[in-house]
């Protein structure tokens, strides 16, 4: 069994059955999803709650990264992609024909299991999602740009080379410009697709402290397949497996007492 | 035996070989044509030969040595010569030339070393550089200054004779310069003046007034037309009031208006440095200088800028061209049997023989787009063509077309090396499908857009074929900038390198004085083409720093 290394403060233990709308982030509601003939999920439900960390776990190929894709639409860029069901932001289905997608993803973001910083400068690179909404004052383009790189704990490493190209950063480094740059939009919702796997053990630490500094300001959503990440910077936790959601509670009940014998398996280690 | 082969050892050698033979099959080309080409600039030697043929018959001959070969005594035998005393197998014979060619009828002559007496460099020898009828051997006698003779000695050469010549060159040149920008653009005011008045008539508004207006304008030009009319012919007096007098090969004296004298050089007279310093003048002179008499004098210049502006011209349409196709084709386009079949199709264009494209550029852009721009904008011009016939224009745009596939393939492989997770971040920051590629695909394709537009540049400065139906010609006035209003002019015909070697080699009156400047301005070709893709690798190799995350 896993330890759960947290006081008891810091718990916060919420009924994510009946979580009223105004904690709500996110509702995701029978959704299915299938590439060309083959069905990767089957209808997933579950609510997402306000400015707190909900990891999805599960073994490899299991659909978490891709629920997790549907959140923002990147799955839109798969041509063979249908999706049924719906996901509301704010009550609204963000599937229906009237919203833009552009426009979610902005209330959306989202940071990938590789760094993918821009070719350009370090500062570039955060104030790009500004530049696209045409804001072009320096000044506030500069205050913008600090407070990301604050927000990401990179500000102290890269304050004196900010017009250098990103790609002199380390790995860990990118990664925390790379959500220095998500946050700078200042999105409601941030994606964090398995963010530390290509990353070594310090930077892991590093992210995962800016993880539980991100949700005062953020509803973050996390695919990891390190249960003791999910472990430690989660409140909530999915569990995941065969394109359908098994298990879905607070953190501490999920590793501490899992109602489903699957979930049990998997996290005492016994396949995935 | 059976284990060297299992080695790979032969396998190694094999490929090693190939690639030396290339190396060395590509280095002994230019090598070739660099050293033809150069020499030509070399200042060789000036000879006097005493001859005396099997007849007896005595005479003397100057002139440098241009080439050499040993022919079979036999054949010279079988061709009806024949000798006083058998010289063995092989006799060698060189092929002088000897200028003086108002004189002599061919200013190249074969003589046979047994036919030779006796050779020398006599010092008092020089060489003259003419604007016409090629250059002069002989030995300076005197100078014809305002009409006075001064015998030349060994002490006022310089002074007596340089001098003069540089005086009437000046003069010459300034002539030239009057002619070719003061008189050509008062020409060029005349004729825009004569079109205006037409498109006047043509409109129906060209009242009494109008054309009162017209010819005084039009007799104000004459009268500046005229007044540098007698400023030029007054320099041309000027420059023709001197003379010189040489004593030629014959031993006759003949008189050279100074006029036509470019240059004079004691050439057996020079010492290494001088002939090193006279090499680099006659380089420079063969870069910068207009051609003379028929292109087989004088310098390749229009012919450079002809090239070059053809060629940036053409990238400067393809690129955005081909750029623009390849994202549609990558990005945008369905995948799907029609888009591999228009893939397959804009690869093959590659593989279309370029007169092919000539004849496209001729039928489609000089008669049907060119004439159909004279009809709508030009009539007053009609029925002489504007655009509607060859011109630079029309040649950039064919070679484009025929560039074209080089650029569609070799950015489309940019396009799908760029990694999706950088497009995905794009996306994910809120950016459309056009920001993602305006703000981040298309800079960091533009290393391969660039390798495109080296080998685009590549292909269209060697291609001759398809510009000889589209605009280049033997010899183009003007070139496609100058100083008159609009300045670029690129309805103009135009002159270019590859071109111009074809026409020196093959449909040059006098073939040995062109021979040298085949090699010469093939030499150059190349060099241009080099430089060309020197400057462009340059810019990629740039690029390639910029945006290296792509090459792991």
């Amino acid at each position: 069994m896993i330890s759960i290394d947290r006081t008891a403060n810091q718990l916060q233990t919420v009924d994510l059955a009946n979580l009223p709308a105004q904690d709500t982030a996110l509702e995701i509601r029978n959704l299915d999803l299938s590439y060309a003939d083959k069905q990767a999920l089957f209808d997933v439900s579950m609510k997402i709650p306000k400015k707190q960390v909900t990891a999805f776990i599960g073994p490899s190929g299991c659909g978490k990264s891709t629920l997790l894709r549907c959140i923002n639409r990147m799955n839109d860029l798969v041509d063979t992609c249908k999706i049924g069901g719906e996901i509301l932001l704010h009550g609204q289905n963000i599937y229906d024909k009237k919203v833009d997608v552009a426009s979610l993803r902005r209330n959306v973001g989202m940071v990938f299991q590789r760094p993918n910083p821009f070719p350009k400068s370090i500062y570039e690179n955060v104030v790009y999602g500004l530049r696209l909404q045409g804001l072009n004052n320096r000044r506030e383009l500069d205050e913008a740009a600090e407070r990301s790189l604050r927000g990401a704990a990179i500000w102290d490493e890269v304050k004196d080379r900010l017009h250098d190209n990103a790609f002199g950063l380390s790995g860990g480094q990118q990664q925390r410009l790379v959500i220095a740059r998500a946050i700078a939009i200042e999105p409601e919702v941030l994606l964090l697709d398995e963010p530390t796997s290509a990353l070594d053990p310090i930077s892991t630490l590093t992210i995962e402290e800016l993880i539980t500094e991100l949700k005062e300001k953020y509803t973050v959503v996390i695919v990891t397949h390190n249960m003791q990440q999910a472990a430690r910077v989660s409140d909530q936790t999915a569990f995941m497996y065969m394109g359908e959601l098994v298990e879905y509670a607070n953190t501490n009940t999920i590793f501490t007492t899992p109602k489903k014998r699957k979930t049990e398996d998997y996290i005492t280690g016994r396949y995935g | 035996m059976g284990k060297w082969f299992k080695s790979g050892s032969p396998w190694i050698w094999m490929t090693g070989g190939a690639v030396s033979i290339s190396l060395i099959a590509v280095l002994g080309l230019l090598l070739l044509i660099a050293w033809r080409g150069l020499s030509y600039f070399w200042p060789a030697d000036i000879y006097q030969w005493q001859l005396e043929n099997n007849r007896g018959e005595k005479s003397t001959l100057i002139g440098e040595i241009y080439d050499r070969e040993q022919v079979p005594t036999e054949r010279l035998i079988s061709a009806g010569h024949t000798f006083n005393q058998h010289p063995g197998e092989f006799v060698e014979r060189y092929l002088v030339k000897t200028g003086n060619r108002e004189f002599v009828g061919l200013d190249f002559r074969w003589i046979l070393a047994t036919d030779i007496v006796s050779r020398s460099t006599p010092a008092g020898i020089a060489k003259f550089e003419r604007t016409k009828n090629g250059n002069f051997y002989g030995y300076p006698v005197a100078v014809i200054n305002d009409g006075k003779r001064i015998a030349l000695t060994d002490d006022n050469i310089e002074t007596a004779l340089t001098a003069q010549i540089e005086r009437a060159v000046d003069l010459s040149s300034q002539a030239l310069s009057l002619q070719k920008s003061d008189i050509g653009s008062i020409n060029y005011s005349l004729e825009r003046l004569r079109l205006k008045a037409r498109k006047f008539e043509l409109d129906g508004k060209l009242t009494a007034q109008a054309k009162a207006d017209f010819d005084q304008q039009a007799k104000q030009l004459n009268d500046e037309y005229l007044l540098l009319e007698n400023a030029l012919f007054d320099l041309r007096d000027q420059a023709a009031r001197d003379s010189v007098v040489i004593r030629d090969m014959r031993g006759q004296e003949v008189t050279l208006n100074l006029n036509s004298i470019l240059d004079v050089t004691y050439v057996n007279h020079l010492s290494l440095l001088a002939k090193i310093g006279h090499w680099f003048s006659g380089l420079g002179h063969f870069v910068n200088d207009d051609p003379r008499e028929a292109n087989t004098e004088g310098g390749v210049f229009p012919a450079i800028f002809g090239t070059v502006f053809m060629v940036m011209l053409m990238a400067v349409i393809v690129t955005p061209f081909g750029v623009i196709a390849a994202i549609y084709l990558h990005e945008y386009a369905k995948k799907g049997p029609i888009t591999k079949m228009i893939r397959i199709a804009v690869i093959n264009l590659a593989g279309v023989p370029s007169i092919v494209y000539g004849v496209f550029g001729l039928g489609f852009f000089v008669y049907m787009l060119g004439g159909s721009i004279d009809q709508l904008f030009y009539p007053e011009a009609l029925p002489a063509p504007t655009f509607g016939s060859p011109g630079v224009i029309w040649s950039a745009l064919t070679l484009a077309i025929l560039t074209l596939p080089v650029v569609i393939v070799s950015t489309e492989e940019g396009l799908s090396r760029i990694p999706s997770a950088v497009r995905q971040g794009s996306l994910a920051l809120g950016a459309t499908k056009a920001e993602t590629l305006w703000r981040i695909v298309i800079p960091m394709a533009s290393p391969a857009i660039m390798t495109g537009l080296i080998l685009a540049v590549a292909r269209a400065a060697g291609e001759v074929a398809p510009l000889m139906l589209v605009g280049v010609v033997k010899l183009a006035p003007t070139l496609p900038i100058d100083m008159n209003f609009p300045f670029v002019h690129l309805e103009r015909k135009f002159m270019h390198l590859g071109f111009h070697i074809y026409d020196v080699g093959f449909q040059s009156p006098n073939v040995e004085a062109a021979r040298p400047l085949v090699y010469a301005t093939s030499f150059l070709l190349v060099s241009v083409i080099v430089a060309l893709n020197l400057t462009a690798i340059s810019v990629r190799n740039h690029l390639r720093e910029k945006f290296r995350s792509l090459e792991h």
